[in-house]
C-alpha cells in the first residue's frame, strides 16, 4: 500500500514573516535616524523632517536590496522611491488646497449668502450681511450660455475629427479670449459689457475641451458599429444619428461637464468683458453680470479685513464645491457604462 | 454542341459618391469643425486691426522695449506714448521655464508611478485625484498660494540665496524674496503637474507589453525595463506634453497676477521680488487704460497668443508623432 503525500501548498511569493521584519525595521530605523538628524542639525519643521525621513529610507533601502540581491537591485530600487517622491508631491498641492479652502471657507458660509446679493453690502460688512445669489445666477447664466454655444462646434468638431478626419482645436490663453471678444464685439458693436459677452469668452475657452473629450469618447465607439451601420444601408448621417451619437450619449454629456469644470472658475476673461455687477441680473444681454470668480476676486482685492476675507474663502468653497459636483458626476457617468 | 447563350451583363458604375443627405451632413460637420480653427483665426485677425498700428509705431522695440508708459497733457490727450513688453517677455519666459524645469522632472516620475508601480484601487484614485487637480481654476491656485505657499516657497528661496547667491541667477539686489518669479514659477510648476502627468501616463500607458515582456523575460529590473523601453518609446509624447504645460504656463493670468510683484523692468535675478509676465500685464494695465492703451494690449495679447500657438503647435506635432492623443 502506498501513502501518497499531499504537499502543503507553498506561496513562495507572498512575502514571509522575515521579510515583513526587515521592512519593518527600515521604516523603524529611518524614522528614528531621521530623528536624531534633526535633533542634531538646525533642520527643523515638519518639511525638514519629511525630507529627511525620505532620504534616510531611501539610503537605507538602497543598503538593503544591495545586501541581499546585488547592485541593479539596489539601483531599481532608487528608482522606486523617487517615483514614489514624484507622486507625493504631485499630491501634497492638492490636498493643502483642498484642506485650505474647507478650513477658511465653511466659516464664510451661511444660509443668507444664497439668497442675498451684494447691491447693499460692501466686501467688509459683516459676513452675516449680503451674499452671493447674484454671483451663482451670474456664473450659471454665462456657463449655459457657454454652453448653448460650444457643444454644437465641439461635438461637430470631434465628429468631424472622427468621421471625416483632420486636426484642429488648440487651447488658447484665456486673457486672449477676453482681448478677443472685446476687439470684436464689446467696442465695434455693443459697445456695453455685459453677460453674453462672458458667455462668448468662456466658449471659446470651452470648445477645446468639449472637443478633445468628446473626440476621445467617439473614439471608444466599436469601428465595426459604423460599418454594421453602413452595411445595413445606412448612410453616414444615418450611421452617425442613428448609431454612434447614441452610443457617444454618455459620454457627451461627460464632455459637457468637463468642459462647464474647466470654466466655471475662469477669472481673467470675465474681468475683462462682463463687467462685474453687485447686484442680481437675470438678463444676459444688458447691464454687468456678477460671476463667482469675479466676486471671489473682489473680495480679496478690494478687502483688507477678516469679513472680506472670509467670505472670498467662502466664495471659493462654493466654487471647489461645484467643481467636486462636477467632477463626481462626469466620473459617475462615464464609468457606470462599460465597467 | 450549342455554345450557352452568354448574357454578358453591362458594366456597372461603381461610384463612391456620397449621397444628397450625406454631402449635406459632410458639410454641416466640416463647417462646425472647422469653426474652431475659423476662431483662431479671427483671434488673430481682430488682435492685428486692433494692435497692428502700435507694432508698426513700435516697430522692433515693442518686443524689445521695456517701457510702458502713455503721458498725457492737460486737455487729458496723449502727448507721447511708448509701448515695449520686452521685460514682460522675460518674465513671461523666465516664469515657465522654472515652472517646466521644476514641474517636468516630478511629473514624470509622478507618471512612472502612477503606470508602473501603482496598483488598484490606489492608482484609480490617484489618477483622478490628478484629473480633478488639472480642472482646478488658477484663480484657486494663486489665492492659495498667496496665502498658504508663500511663506514656505520664501524660505526655500532664502536658502538658495544663501549657498547658490555665488551664481548671478540667485542673487538678490535687496533682501526682498517676497513675491519674486521664483516663487510664480514654483506655482506655475504645481499647475502643469497634472496636465504633464496625465499626459505621460497615457504615454507611457501605451507602451507596446511585448516589449516590456521581453525585457523582463531578458532579466531586466524596473529600472532597466524603463530606461530601455519605456524611455526612448514615450521620449517625444513626454516632451509633447511638457511644451503644453509651457504653453498653459506662459498663458496664465490671474495665479501670476495673484503671486507675483509686477514691476515694470527687467529682472533676471528669480529670487528677487519683482518681475511679470504678458498676461498679468494685460489685465493689471487694463483697469486704468485708455483706447490708445487698449490697442498697445491688444498687440502684446496678439503676441502672447502667437507665441503659446506656436508652442502649442509644436506640442501637438511631438505628441501626435510619438502615438497618442494627447490632452
Amino acid at each position: 500500500m502506498n501513502t501518497t503525500t499531499v504537499p502543503t501548498p507553498q506561496k513562495p511569493w507572498e512575502t514571509t514573516n522575515k521579510q515583513r521584519l526587515s521592512t519593518a525595521s527600515i521604516i523603524f530605523a529611518a524614522i528614528l535616524i531621521s530623528f536624531i538628524v534633526i535633533k542634531l542639525t538646525g533642520l527643523d519643521g515638519k518639511l525638514g523632517f519629511l525630507s529627511t525621513l525620505f532620504i534616510v529610507s531611501t539610503l537605507l533601502i538602497f543598503i538593503q536590496q544591495w545586501r541581499l540581491r546585488d547592485k541593479a537591485a539596489a539601483k531599481d530600487s532608487l528608482l522606486s522611491s523617487f517615483a514614489l517622491l514624484g507622486m507625493i508631491m504631485t499630491v501634497i498641492p492638492i490636498v493643502s488646497i483642498v484642506y485650505t479652502v474647507v478650513i477658511k471657507g465653511y466659516k464664510g458660509i451661511h444660509f443668507g449668502m444664497f439668497i442675498n446679493d451684494m447691491s447693499l453690502n460692501s466686501v467688509n460688512d459683516p459676513i452675516k450681511d449680503g451674499g452671493l445669489l447674484h454671483a451663482l445666477v451670474g456664473t450659471i447664466i454665462m456657463v449655459g450660455g457657454a454652453l448653448v454655444i460650444s457643444f454644437p462646434i465641439g461635438v461637430l468638431t470631434a465628429l468631424y475629427l472622427t468621421e471625416i478626419r483632420g486636426k484642429l482645436s488648440r487651447p488658447i490663453p484665456s486673457i486672449v479670449a477676453g482681448l478677443f471678444i472685446l476687439s470684436s464685439l464689446v467696442y465695434p458693436v455693443t459697445k456695453s459689457l455685459s453677460g453674453m459677452m462672458g458667455s462668448f469668452a468662456l466658449s471659446i475657452l470651452m470648445i477645446p475641451t468639449i472637443a478633445r473629450t468628446s473626440e476621445e469618447m467617439l473614439r471608444l465607439i466599436p469601428q465595426e458599429l459604423r460599418e454594421a451601420g453602413v452595411a445595413l444601408g445606412g448612410t453616414q448621417w444615418r450611421t452617425v444619428a442613428g448609431v454612434i451619437l447614441p452610443a457617444a450619449r454618455s459620454g457627451l454629456v461627460t464632455a459637457i461637464i468637463l468642459g462647464m469644470a474647466r470654466i466655471i472658475g475662469e477669472t481673467a476673461p470675465l474681468l475683462l468683458v462682463s463687467g462685474g455687477g453687485d447686484s442680481l441680473n437675470f438678463n444676459p444681454t444688458s447691464g454687468a453680470m456678477g460671476s463667482l470668480p469675479y466676486y471671489i476676486w473682489k473680495a480679496f482685492l478690494t478687502g483688507g479685513t477678516d469679513e472680506a476675507f472670509a467670505r472670498a474663502w467662502g466664495g471659493l468653497l462654493v466654487l471647489l464645491a461645484f467643481i467636486f459636483i462636477l467632477f463626481g458626476l462626469a466620473r459617475f457617468i462615464s464609468g457606470r457604462k462599460g465597467n | 454542341m450549342s455554345t450557352p447563350n452568354l448574357v454578358i451583363p453591362p458594366p456597372r458604375e461603381i461610384t463612391t459618391k456620397p449621397r444628397r443627405s450625406d454631402q449635406i451632413f459632410r458639410g454641416v460637420v466640416t463647417v462646425g469643425g472647422m469653426a474652431s480653427l475659423v476662431i483662431l483665426g479671427l483671434i488673430a485677425l481682430f488682435l492685428s486691426v486692433k494692435g497692428i498700428h502700435i507694432l508698426r509705431e513700435e516697430k522692433f522695440g515693442f518686443i524689445s522695449g521695456s517701457k510702458w508708459e502713455v503721458i498725457t497733457d492737460d486737455s487729458g490727450s496723449i502727448a507721447e506714448s511708448s509701448f515695449g513688453i520686452g521685460a514682460m517677455l522675460v518674465g513671461t519666459l523666465l516664469c515657465s521655464i522654472i515652472a517646466i524645469a521644476i514641474g517636468v522632472p516630478i511629473a514624470v516620475l509622478g507618471a512612472l508611478y502612477l503606470t508602473f508601480y501603482a496598483k488598484g484601487a490606489v492608482k484609480n484614485f490617484l489618477v483622478s485625484l490628478v484629473d480633478l487637480m488639472a480642472a482646478f481654476p488658477s484663480l484657486l491656485y494663486g489665492f492659495w498660494a498667496f496665502f498658504i505657499f508663500m511663506s514656505s516657497a520664501e524660505y526655500w528661496a532664502k536658502l538658495l540665496n544663501k549657498y547658490f547667491g555665488f551664481i548671478p541667477f540667485f542673487e538678490v539686489p535687496a533682501p526682498i524674496f517676497e513675491r519674486s518669479p521664483f516663487i510664480a514659477g514654483l506655482v506655475l510648476a504645481i499647475m502643469i503637474i497634472p496636465i504633464v502627468t496625465s499626459i505621460s501616463r497615457e504615454i507611457f500607458d501605451q507602451t507596446p507589453l511585448d516589449r516590456i515582456q521581453a525585457a523582463y523575460a531578458l532579466g531586466a529590473s524596473k529600472l532597466a525595463m524603463i530606461r530601455a523601453v519605456v524611455i526612448p518609446f514615450g521620449r517625444g509624447g513626454v516632451i509633447g506634453g511638457a511644451m503644453l504645460g509651457l504653453g498653459r504656463a506662459m498663458g496664465e493670468t490671474v495665479a501670476v497676477y495673484t503671486v507675483l510683484n509686477v514691476v515694470y523692468q527687467i529682472n533676471w535675478q528669480v529670487l528677487f521680488g519683482a518681475g511679470g509676465n504678458v498676461a498679468s500685464l494685460i489685465l493689471l494695465k487694463f483697469g486704468e487704460a485708455g483706447p490708445y492703451e487698449v490697442d498697445a494690449l491688444m498687440a502684446a495679447g496678439l503676441i502672447l497668443f502667437l507665441l503659446t500657438l506656436f508652442v502649442n503647435a509644436v506640442a501637438d506635432v511631438l505628441i501626435n508623432r510619438f502615438g497618442s492623443k494627447g490632452r
